[in-house]
């Protein structure tokens, strides 16, 4: 059985599943009932002088009818007095001194202000700190959150007056919503951070009702931009996890787009040692850890990992630069006929969006037949033209109906780089690198 | 003069909860999921399925988008009657068949639903979306106001052609207003797409037998051109003796009942037999079974396999808790004081297969037996209804009655023209609406018009494909 106790920064936390900063980490008996149902941490929700929100304050797209693939808020830090906030975090470690609860905090940009944040959110017990520097609606106005995140100076600065005064560990959460996170997670670390935690949310625009013209969500009939987040960002949160992970040597909590066990894997594989979780729980509730731990204990079995350490950053160095990567390599599809459906999406896919290598359906077909004799559209692979560019198995409906299959070019694996550096030694010819090819 | 026995009365809204939609219609949220499963196939074989090739995947995408003024275009521009195509269609042996879900192995998307549901926006919200074409001076008269006639006459009328309809019955639509069972379709549904048909123009009048009520020397004289789609007749009669008992009826004779009359009002026997083992049949059996008799008895000369209903018409009979006598052969209706008391009939055993490949039934001898029934009911196919048109030099019939025509719908009479039932001896309405609209462009042709109209309007995809 997979041990997924992680240690960050010293810490021990009993799975790598935290709450991130944000409702569902609202209050003591949230966080309890998310502790009783599996969690292993919780990020408090960001603590500061309280505000008050609008309504509405969430957006949500939804795709072909399944719901909140991608999600929204222009909602601000806790509405809820600092003192109460802290209370209740004292409460919670006493009743649960083995989870970790990490207060989130966000005060102006003021070393005193900040230092006395620190010593109130450590003596109600916090195990560590985390400094939103990543909120990129309301709070940025005020100079804080993605104010100071998007400036590396000002994170580096901020960040050492907490360490000044901090005796837990030290969490910068960065914003996406930066040119090169890289460099803002090294001035965090230049600023003396424990760790970093990303993404937050990036910055978005949610829709327009079309009748009205009023923004998503609404505010009587007006909106703001707003801070996206939910199975959609995953996507870009891997790429900034990945960076951020090649970058700098301190910890990493991986937040953006976690709603599975898969998806926290893929984090942790790309280095993160905890993962952050808030939409999927806004959206189906505590109990979906369940199936986290679950699931990731049983990947872990299947792949032979005892611990998140043995697989922590393992697909860090398969992520190259594009000019390191293998251009004498190829690939072409290949069509499962038993399995083809006919809906000859490939064809349309390749025909009119990619390279024109698919034969469609011809009118005395291959024959095949559905359960009601109707005729079954098989397409083609027109194998001499194939590209390799993978978009036809990518629309593909069927599982595995399309493959991509290896052909050999007898040619030594060779980048663009390696002929960059070819060229430059007076080896080679200019392109194209193999005949024929276009 | 009564039945012997009927079947006992039900409470009003037990006969509404049995006629109630088999497919009801679907909520937005039951549409956007339905259609949202689609895959938007490309040259997809749901449409070539379909007789009037509706653009099933553009308008199932459209319901999608929320466009559903366009998705109802896409569909009644391929076919006036999408609504009650969506409703009637054996979808199961046409679009629904050839959807690549049962390749999936996944139910196969609900085209006849999204269909009828795109339709419904349109006619609920009454959107007006066609108009009668600038007029080009050209008449045609229509015969029968059943779904070939419609169709041809809606293309028509768009075109610039002023058309009139003219039907012996008391109101339009033809089967599809009298014929189709209740639990699919209702006469005011039908009626619905009727009106679409005047909206553009189309004149209509009921009660008026052409041949009888007005001549076809008249008709000549006022239109350029005549579209019959006069559909088929009555009921064959089974040539037995005791069928002029009381209690024996067609088929049309007692679904027309269930199309025109309150449920409780329409006349069936506590134990009913139906003689055939067609669609028609099935809805007799059904209707009977929904009216509240007791004991139906679906009897037919072969066997299951040979039974020419679609499959899933067959479940809904055997949900319905009929009894099927197979290779049961009728002989005699029994009756008392004039009235049916029950069925004499044979056993029969299948010999050499026809030309069909069907094997034929042969009697058993010594294997009489008798059904106690109060009302038989015949299902052994419509006769045609085509005698009249004899009597119009040029116009060949064929021994079926089914009217003779050429690709172009044409009949040997150049001015006449000819779709549907009446030409195809029996199909279904998509088929009509397909061949009435086929009809339409024909006639078009015929009469000149300066727009090649002979091909069916296809985007410019489809055409690559074929
Ligand atoms: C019981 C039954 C159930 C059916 N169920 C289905 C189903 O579920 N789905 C499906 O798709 N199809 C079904 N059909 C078939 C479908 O109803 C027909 O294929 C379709 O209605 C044919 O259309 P039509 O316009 O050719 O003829 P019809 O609908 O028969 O219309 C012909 C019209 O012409 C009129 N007429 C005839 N002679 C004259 C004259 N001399 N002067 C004036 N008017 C005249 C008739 O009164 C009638 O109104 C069913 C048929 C039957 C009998
Ligand atoms: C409604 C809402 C409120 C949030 N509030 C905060 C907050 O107060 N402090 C913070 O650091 N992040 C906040 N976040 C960002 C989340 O902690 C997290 O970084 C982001 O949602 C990405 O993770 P996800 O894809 O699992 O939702 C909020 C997110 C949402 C949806
Ligand atoms: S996309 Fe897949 S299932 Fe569809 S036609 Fe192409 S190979 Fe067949
Ligand atoms: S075949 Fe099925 S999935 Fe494909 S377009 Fe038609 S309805 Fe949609
Ligand atoms: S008209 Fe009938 S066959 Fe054609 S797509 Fe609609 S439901 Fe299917």
């Amino acid at each position: 059985m997979a041990d997924l106790r992680v240690k960050f920064c010293g810490l021990e936390s009993p799975n790598p599943f935290w709450l991130a900063s944000g409702p569902p980490a609202n209050t003591a008996g949230q966080v309890m009932r998310a502790f009783d149902a599996g969690w292993g941490g919780a990020v408090w929700k960001t603590i500061g002088e309280p505000i008050v929100n609008t309504t509405s304050r969430y957006g949500a797209i939804d795709l072909n009818g399944v719901k909140v693939m991608g999600f929204n808020n222009i909602e601000l830090i806790s509405d809820r007095p600092v003192e109460d906030n802290l209370r209740e975090i004292y409460e919670v470690k006493k009743r649960y001194p083995k989870h970790l609860v990490v207060a989130s905090l966000m005060v102006e940009s003021k070393r005193e202000s900040w230092h006395e944040m620190v010593r109130r959110a450590e003596d109600a017990g916090s195990d560590a700190l985390e400094l939103n520097f990543g909120c990129p609606h309301g709070m940025s106005e005020r100079g804080m959150g993605s104010a100071v995140g998007q400036v590396p100076e000002y994170t580096e600065m901020i960040t050492a007056w907490v360490k000044e005064a901090a005796r837990t560990p030290v969490i910068v959460k960065l914003t996406p919503n930066v040119t090169d996170i890289a460099r803002i997670a090294a001035a965090a670390e230049k600023g003396g951070a424990d760790a970093v935690s990303l993404i937050n949310t990036i910055n978005s625009l949610m829709g327009l009702d079309l009748d009205t013209f009023a923004p998503r969500p609404v505010v009587r009939g007006k909106s703001s931009h707003g801070g996206y987040c939910g199975p959609a960002v995953k996507p870009i949160a891997l790429h900034l996890v990945s960076s951020v992970a090649k970058k700098v040597r301190i910890p990493i909590s991986g937040i953006g787009g976690v709603g599975y066990w898969n998806d926290a894997a893929e984090h942790i594989a790309l280095g993160a040692a905890t993962v952050q979780v808030c939409t999927a729980v806004m959206h189906y509730g505590f109990r979906i850890v369940e199936d986290m731990v679950d699931g990731l204990s049983q990947y872990m079995d299947d792949h032979g990992f005892r611990s998140i350490e043995d697989f922590r950053g393992r697909a860090l160095p398969n992520v190259l630069d594009w000019g390191d990567l293998d251009l004498n390599y190829k690939i072409i599809a290949e069509i499962n006929s038993d399995l083809c459906i006919g809906c000859q999406l490939c064809y349309v896919a390749c025909e009119d969006g990619a390279h024109q290598c698919i034969a469609p359906h011809s009118a005395a077909g291959n024959g095949k037949r559905n359960v009601n004799g109707k005729g079954v559209h098989v397409p083609r692979i027109i194998e001499e033209e194939c590209v390799g560019c993978n978009l036809c198995a990518l629309v593909c409906p069927v599982e595995n109906c399309i493959t991509m299959k290896e052909v050999e070019t007898g040619l030594p694996p060779m980048s663009w780089n390696d002929r960059m550096r070819q060229l430059a030694a007076g080896h080679g010819r200019a392109l194209p690198p193999t005949p024929g090819e276009h | 003069m009564p039945l012997r026995e009927t079947a006992p009365k039900l409470p009003p809204e037990q006969y509404e909860r049995n006629f109630a939609d088999i497919a009801p219609r679907m909520t937005r949220g039951q549409a956007v999921v339905e259609a949202a499963r689609c895959l938007y196939c490309f040259d997809a074989p749901c449409t070539l399925a379909c007789p009037t090739r509706i653009d099933v995947p553009a308008f199932i995408k459209k319901i999608l988008t929320g466009n559903l003024r366009g998705s109802a275009r896409v569909i009644l521009e391929a076919n006036i009657l999408g609504e009650s195509c969506g409703r009637v269609c054996p979808t199961e042996a046409l679009c629904e068949g050839a959807c690549v879900m049962h390749e999936k192995g996944e139910q196969a998307i609900e085209i006849g639903r999204l269909q009828r549901y795109a339709v419904d926006y349109v006619l609920d919200n009454n959107i007006h979306l066609f108009h009668a074409g600038a007029s080009n001076g050209k008449r045609v008269a229509c015969i029968g106001s059943g779904p070939a006639s419609l169709a041809c006459a809606a293309e028509l009328a768009k075109w610039g052609y002023a058309v009139a309809i003219f039907d012996r019955n008391e109101i339009p639509g033809g089967l599809n207003t009298y014929g189709i069972a209740a639990y699919k379709t209702r006469a005011a549904d039908s009626l619905r797409e009727v009106e679409l048909v005047r909206q553009l123009g189309v004149e209509i009048r009921q009660k008026t037998e052409v041949g009888r009520g007005i001549s076809f020397a008249e008709i000549e004289k006022q239109f350029d051109a005549i579209f019959i789609g006069v559909g088929l007749g009555e009921t064959w009669t089974l040539g037995l003796p005791g069928e002029d008992l009381y209690g024996v009826y067609g088929a049309m004779e007692f679904i027309e009942q269930t199309k025109v009359k309150a449920f409780q009002d329409v006349e069936v026997g506590r134990r009913v037999a139906c003689i055939g083992a067609g669609n028609t049949a099935i809805d007799v059996v059904t209707a009977a079974r929904r009216l509240g008799a007791e004991m139906v008895y679906l009897i037919y000369r072969r066997s299951e396999q040979e039974m020419p209903a679609f499959k899933y018409e067959y479940e809904l009979a055997k949900n319905d808790g009929v009894v099927f006598l197979w290779q049961t052969q009728p002989v005699r209706v029994l009756g008392r004081e004039a009235a049916v008391t029950g069925l004499e009939c044979v056993r029969t055993k299948l010999g050499a297969p026809d030309a069909r490949g069907r094997r034929s039934p042969v009697p058993v001898p010594d294997s009489e037996f008798t059904v106690e029934v109060d009302m038989v009911v015949s299902a052994v196919g419509q006769g045609p209804v085509t005698d009249f048109l004899r009597v119009v030099q040029g116009i060949e019939l064929r021994k079926d009655g089914t009217v003779v025509i050429n690709d172009r719908h044409q009949t040997g009479n150049p001015k006449y023209f000819a779709a549907g039932d009446c030409a195809n001896g029996g199909k279904e309405v998509v088929d009509a609406v397909a061949e009435g609209m086929a009809a339409a462009r024909g006639l078009d042709a015929w009469l000149g018009s300066p727009r090649d109209r002979l091909k069916p309007q296809m985007n410019t995809d489809k055409q690559r494909q074929i």
